[in-house]
């Protein structure tokens, strides 16, 4: 640790910052240190550990001192960490917050995770060896596109270009780790709004909660907030909603009054063909139907299967006219009995278990095979 | 040391401490919606801007895709949860997934009356591939696993098992008990296996055996062969290696 120096943040000529990452540790050789949690920040020339993102002054230590690097992969409740090997310090290096360390390398433990992804930047930083550069200081005017005569010219401009295909590729990476700080941000906040919420159910206004909610949405956060306010905002859904009711009557209909979500979720976003529905829209337009006295319904067997049924349909006439089925044929497998009606296999299991519930039909469940018979025991006995 | 106050005179002003407590914490939590709209719109432009430059990518890189939904899930964000989403309207990737999943169901629809709705996830990657036009974008196992998880919401039963070294995808209802994906594990070199194999390999009693075993062959997972003689032969058409060139 004796290797860090107080330092600012900000960057010096021909630095520049390659990527940060929070909730890091540092220890000092095997021992801890007391600087915990922090930002680990890695630019092109320096290591830096501040406490968090507001503060400009940090720890550093220059790359020109790492000899090495290993990673530690994560454990039962231990971090990922890296270990760095140090060279000796330099003398008359600026102070720093240990003057002696009885070891050569340090250890940063990653508690946030990210850390494959900093190594990578760590390892590349260090091959680059960018603080080597000579850097020609601001005032004087850059000139554009040197000159360099015979092979030297080419394999600079090689490296040139590789140096770009690795930066873009870099910087797609980079984008996204910006990115991501950002949503990390968004998702912090949101998740203190939802414990007030929690708290108090009554005094945050109707309208913000509801404004709150289509940001969760929006922002592809869960929404731990219960649904009580769920039917009076989202328009989108009802609309949603009213639009599938209208597209798939029809075929419902023609399926025999029965279809499987799974089977709707394929046939609408086929047709939509671009901006497609996640089944997560689908289901939410779904629980609206009853509510706005549409003539489909979402309903749930017991073995999970969900499907969208028109309104009229009637449990009692289905179960009757299956049981009928099944004695006109002696017995009936589901498989059977879906190639009589017409209907997929897992709605005519459906059936079957359902008739077999109000009393209408019996199983006989061997190796063969789950076969249903006409149910004797409550009409001949 | 201050006295702690006792009797109804603390009550009350406990009651009216908490009171304006409760208050502040109104005004807080209503500026803090403020606050959350103004950083929605930074945000909105953020992304907007990281779109501009790396849709394209998304949409060709599988490994930028999953770098990228890593990434969601440690901050704790869905893109795939809604397709009115910031995700899914500015960088596309919700019509990925969700295409995805249409193609995934298919398959396995026409595939469940042979394999009794279990395929290896290498086979419905190979299908997959071939009934993708051919300009469209390479699909990654990550990709499948993750449209899979979204089509579990829609209660045909989608799981992902995982089977040894390689995953098996589930599309019909119904339990498989650890003891059935162990004797699928069991079979995976070959693909089949027999009860006295199993018996011996994973020193179970015959009933055990017999039970799993049995199950499998009702839900049509497995076929019977008695060719064999007198040790039936259990053969597991999702195995196959003629489905995977």
């Amino acid at each position: 640790m004796n290797r860090f120096q107080w330092g600012e943040t900000t960057a010096d000529h021909g630095e520049s910052h390659i990527t940060s990452q929070t909730g890091v540790a540092l220890y000092d050789g095997n021992d801890k240190t007391n600087f915990v949690g922090g930002v680990l920040g890695l630019t092109t020339h320096r290591l830096m550990w501040k406490e968090n993102y507001g503060k400009s002054t940090a720890i550093c230590l220059p790359l020109s001192l790492v000899k090495s690097l290993e990673e530690q992969p994560s454990g039962f409740a231990k971090s990922a960490k890296i270990v760095v090997y140090l060279q000796e310090p330099v003398a008359g290096q600026p102070s720093g917050p240990a003057s002696f360390s009885k070891y050569d390398f340090i250890r940063l433990s990653f508690r946030d995770s990210g850390e494959s992804e900093f190594y990578r930047y760590f390892k590349q930083a260090l091959q680059d060896k960018k603080w080597e550069d000579k850097v020609l200081p601001p005032s004087r005017p850059a000139q554009g596109g040197r000159h360099r005569p015979g092979i030297v010219g080419i394999e600079r401009s090689i490296q040139q270009k590789q140096k770009q295909t690795d930066s873009s590729i870099n910087q797609s990476f980079q984008d996204l780790k910006q990115l991501m700080d950002k949503a990390q941000e968004m998702v912090t906040l949101s998740k203190t709004i939802v414990s007030k919420i929690k708290d108090r159910q009554g005094d945050i206004t109707e309208d913000e909660t509801v404004k709150f909610k289509a940001y969760l949405l929006s922002m592809g956060i869960p929404n731990p907030v219960t649904r009580e306010t769920h039917g009076t905002g989202d328009s989108y859904y009802k609309e949603l909603a009213r639009e599938l009711a209208s597209v798939l009557k029809k075929p419902i209909k023609e399926c025999g009054g029965m279809m499987t979500v799974t089977d709707v979720y394929c046939r609408v976003n086929r047709a939509r063909g671009m901006e497609l529905l996640s089944p997560e829209d689908l289901l939410n337009a779904c629980d609206l139907f009853e509510m706005l006295r549409l003539p489909v319904r979402l309903r749930t067997f017991d073995s999970g299967v969900k499907v969208l049924q028109l309104s009229n349909h009637s449990e009692e006439e289905v179960t009757h006219k299956t049981a009928h089925v099944v004695e006109e044929n002696g017995s009936l497998t589901a498989e059977e009995l879906a190639q009589l009606i017409g209907l997929s296999v897992i709605l005519s299991k459906e059936r079957l278990l359902l008739t077999e519930k109000v009393g209408g039909v019996c199983r006989d469940d061997s190796e063969e095979g789950l076969r249903f018979y006409p149910n004797l025991f409550l009409t001949k006995t | 040391m201050r006295r702690r106050g006792a009797g109804v005179a603390a009550i009350k002003n406990k009651n009216l401490a908490q009171a304006k407590y409760k208050d502040k914490g109104n005004e807080i939590a209503e500026d803090q919606i403020t606050q959350m709209t103004k950083q929605m719109e930074t945000f909105k432009t953020y992304l907007e801007d990281f779109a501009a430059k790396h849709k394209d990518e998304i949409k060709k890189s599988p490994d930028f895709r999953s770098q990228f939904q890593e990434m969601c899930a440690s901050v704790g964000v869905d893109p795939l949860a809604s397709s009115k989403g910031f995700w899914a309207e500015m960088l596309g990737v919700g019509d990925f997934y969700y295409e995805l999943g249409v193609q995934i169901i298919e398959v396995c629809l026409a595939t469940s009356h042979r394999n009794g709705g279990l395929i290896s996830i290498e086979e419905l990657r190979e299908k997959l591939l071939k009934s993708r036009s051919k300009k469209s974008q390479d699909v990654s196992y990550d990709d499948l696993l993750r449209a899979i998880k979204k089509l579990k919401a829609l209660g045909n039963g989608f799981t992902v098992l995982t089977v040894g070294q390689t995953y098996m995808i589930q599309s019909v209802p119904g339990e498989l008990s650890l003891d059935h994906t162990t004797i699928i594990q069991q079979a995976q070199s070959t693909g089949h296996i027999s009860k006295s194999q199993l018996i011996k390999d994973l020193k179970w009693e015959e009933e055990r055996a017999n039970r799993a075993l049995n199950y499998m062959v009702k839900e049509g997972l497995v076929w019977v062969d008695d060719q064999t003689g007198s040790d039936r032969q259990f053969w597991f058409p999702s195995l196959f290696s003629a489905n995977t060139s």
